[in-house]
């Protein structure tokens, strides 16, 4: 039965093998699904969290994941949009991926908040002005967005393939893609700029708040770019750990470089922005709510070298690794370059949550520090092990590289 | 017509409920935050939680000046809601669960409609907001203490200091018994002001020129905590010590740091 399933022309390795190799993510699952128990029946009492470190890892995470799922949105954008079809060969496994992203991040807010049952409330009555509220209602229409996605890629399994009217349902479905595409940037969008927007717009912390550009505060628009830099780069890690893993070719090697071009690219815009908005922020907006650099920069571990290795190291390094030519045909550095870059957007996002918190804005408060506890991380871990779960049976039973049957012919 | 609009169509004056806390008279002894966690029913402490995943809307601070014996002074600062008129954590509630009332001015939480996401949190920089981490259990007996004024919260949603709104109801449904539709000064007052022995907290009506706390607030010796960041509080601090003054609130132009103990 299993050989029946797996795509034609294409092998993969022994199903003893392959659930051999599933087993220690199948446990950490297990591991997590528990911890996500605790929480349920007895509280986030079962976390490190308390009431001025709001946020933890789960947020932190969510906001990382999301940030690196954007190649699912970009790639289709370019793809269908734009007419780069030189992405077609890893459209499949980009749009998997976001699902993965985006419905793991969700799992990981469902656990993150105090009462979820409620969590309907936004969509029915939502805030107008609320930046977290614009996040809810792209989030779920974006998650919709790619389960339409993605029911194509399962469609396309040779035994599901067999029955006629899901082969209709299937082609159907591909006339819309272009539009889905469009619908899926134009939400990305604003979610990916709203998660950044949440904290731009907190004027009671100065250390996350930003000046206004058009309506949204600067980190609305610095969040898409960085998340729109670093999705190319995750799609192209991921691609190249996958090809590692099966030992196969998935793809060649244009696609590669085509994605760490256009990754490189967007990271020196992101860099070139980033470093203005740095500028009139530590110059202008805090210095006038009473906060200098060493307000922000004068507690240990948080001092200016994260700034620094943030815009420099994980920044304008591996952008200029990516936009290299000669450097970016060379496998080595292309990984590190884009590395480097999916360091930098996650590096980004830990400052925005965790350094923000941390930071005592009372002249007379403490400096925090949290460590989350092992529930934390076992949920954190949990999602990972599903996204690997999710992924290893798409890759076994999908054609999730349509090059990849023509790349391996012996 | 949404209460908002039809409130400000009836042409009354409505009271904008303000308080001052004179920080030179205040001795620490803790009188205020007692009297809050009873009068709202907040959760008892348990030995698991600890200061910083306890409930204590009204909770106080004490600060040191750095300097060694016998120099060394302390204040205490009772640090609660600020009631900002430019709401950070209203603005960023996703579920409307906060609410600025046009009535009273007061930043009022609805617990019913939280769902626990704690951005409210985040955005409050007097870290006034606190979370039920664990499920409220008052000790056997205890629960007939309990005030029927006010509901308590279940776990996983946010409250803080609402100026012990269940009073002003009380205090209005009252003096509409009367047939009266404004308050007296003395008749709403909330459960920190009315124990602090010292006298440190005056309450009323901001926008009422003769109320004791609108003169309050006019003296040159009260300022806002934080007030640079433009989110309008209705509490003010008062002190006529410079060391104080320079302790508990971020001047813009001086970055003195004191030593300080939460």
């Amino acid at each position: 039965m299993d050989k029946q399933l797996i795509v034609r022309g294409v092998t993969r390795m022994e199903f003893k093998r392959f659930i051999t190799y599933l087993i220690p993510w199948f446990i950490l699952l297990g591991i997590g699904l528990y911890a996500m128990y605790l929480v349920f029946r007895y509280g986030l009492n079962h976390t490190n969290m308390d009431n001025r470190f709001a946020f933890g890892l789960w947020i932190y995470f969510d906001l990382a994941i999301i940030a690196l799922g954007a190649g699912a949105f970009f790639t289709g954008l370019l793809l269908y949009v734009f007419k780069r079809h030189e992405f077609k060969s890893v459209i499949n496994s980009a749009v998997v991926i976001g699902f993965i992203c985006y419905s793991g991040a969700i799992a990981a807010l469902v656990v993150d908040v105090g009462q979820p049952l409620r969590a309907w409330f936004t969509l029915y009555r939502p805030n107008a002005h609320s930046m977290l509220a614009e996040v809810t209602f792209c989030l779920t229409l974006y998650l919709f967005v790619l389960a339409v996605e993605y029911v194509p890629i399962v469609l396309k399994n040779r035994k599901l393939k067999q029955i006629p009217s899901f082969l209709v349902f299937e082609f159907k479905l591909h006339t819309f893609m272009p539009i889905l595409a469009g619908i899926g940037a134009l939400l990305s969008f604003f979610h990916q700029g709203s998660l950044g927007g949440m904290f731009g717009v907190l004027n009671g912390q100065p250390f996350a708040f930003r000046e206004t550009v058009f309506v949204f505060p600067s980190t609305f628009f610095l969040f898409v770019l960085s998340a729109i830099a670093a999705g190319p780069s995750f799609v192209l890690l991921t691609t190249w750990i996958v090809s590692k893993i099966s030992g196969k070719r998935v793809v060649t090697k244009n696609v590669f470089m085509s994605l760490g071009k256009i990754s490189g690219i967007l990271l020196i815009v992101y860099v070139l922005f980033k470093s203005i908005d740095s500028l009139i922020w530590l110059n202008k907006t805090s210095p006038a709510v009473g906060f200098s650099a060493a307000d922000h920069y004068g507690f240990a571990p948080f001092g200016i070298w994260i700034l620094s290795v943030e815009i420099i190291v994980l920044g304008l390094i591996p952008g200029l690794i990516l936009i290299s030519k000669k450097l970016r045909a060379k496998t080595p550095w292309l990984l590190t370059g884009a590395v480097l870059a999916c360091a930098g957007v996650a590096l980004n996002r830990f400052v925005t949550t965790i350094q923000t918190l941390s930071l005592p804005t009372l002249p007379f408060a403490d400096f925090l520090t949290y460590v989350p506890t092992w529930e934390e991380v076992a949920i954190f871990l949990m999602v990972i092990a599903y996204g690997v779960i999710v992924y290893s049976f798409s890759f076994r039973y999908l054609p999730l590289f349509p090059q990849e049957r023509e790349l391996n012919r012996r | 017509m949404d209460t908002r609009n039809k409130i400000k169509s009836d042409n009354r004056k409505h009271p904008r409920y303000g308080m001052v806390v004179d920080l030179d008279r205040c001795k620490g002894c803790g009188s205020c935050s007692i009297a809050c966690a009873v009068e709202n029913n907040q959760q008892p402490a348990t030995p698991d939680m600890n200061n910083r995943t306890g409930v204590t809307w009204m909770r106080l601070y004490k600060v040191h000046n750095g300097e060694p014996f016998p120099d060394s002074r302390a204040v205490f600062v009772p640090m609660f809601c600020q009631q900002c008129d430019d709401t950070p954590c209203l603005y960023v509630c996703p579920q409307n669960a906060v609410e600025l009332d046009p009535m009273t001015g007061i930043v009022a939480q609805i617990p019913e409609r939280c769902f626990g996401c704690r951005y409210c949190m985040a955005a409050c920089p007097y870290e006034a907001r606190y979370f039920n981490w664990w499920d409220p259990v008052w000790p056997e007996g205890m629960e007939k203490t309990l005030n029927p004024d006010v509901s308590p919260r279940m776990r996983g949603v946010v409250e803080k200091c609402n100026f012990c709104h269940g009073r002003w109801q009380k205090a209005r449904a009252k003096a509409a018994a009367e047939g009266r539709r404004e308050l007296r000064e003395d008749e709403y007052v909330p459960a920190c002001v009315e124990s602090c022995p010292m006298g440190a907290l005056t309450f009323g009506n901001l926008d009422d020129p003769d109320s004791k706390v609108s003169k309050l607030v006019k003296d040159p010796d009260t300022f806002k905590i934080l007030g640079q960041f433009g989110t309008k509080p209705k509490v003010y601090y008062r002190t006529t010590r410079s060391w104080v003054r320079r302790a508990v609130n971020r001047d813009v132009y001086s970055e003195k740091k004191e030593k300080v103990h939460g």
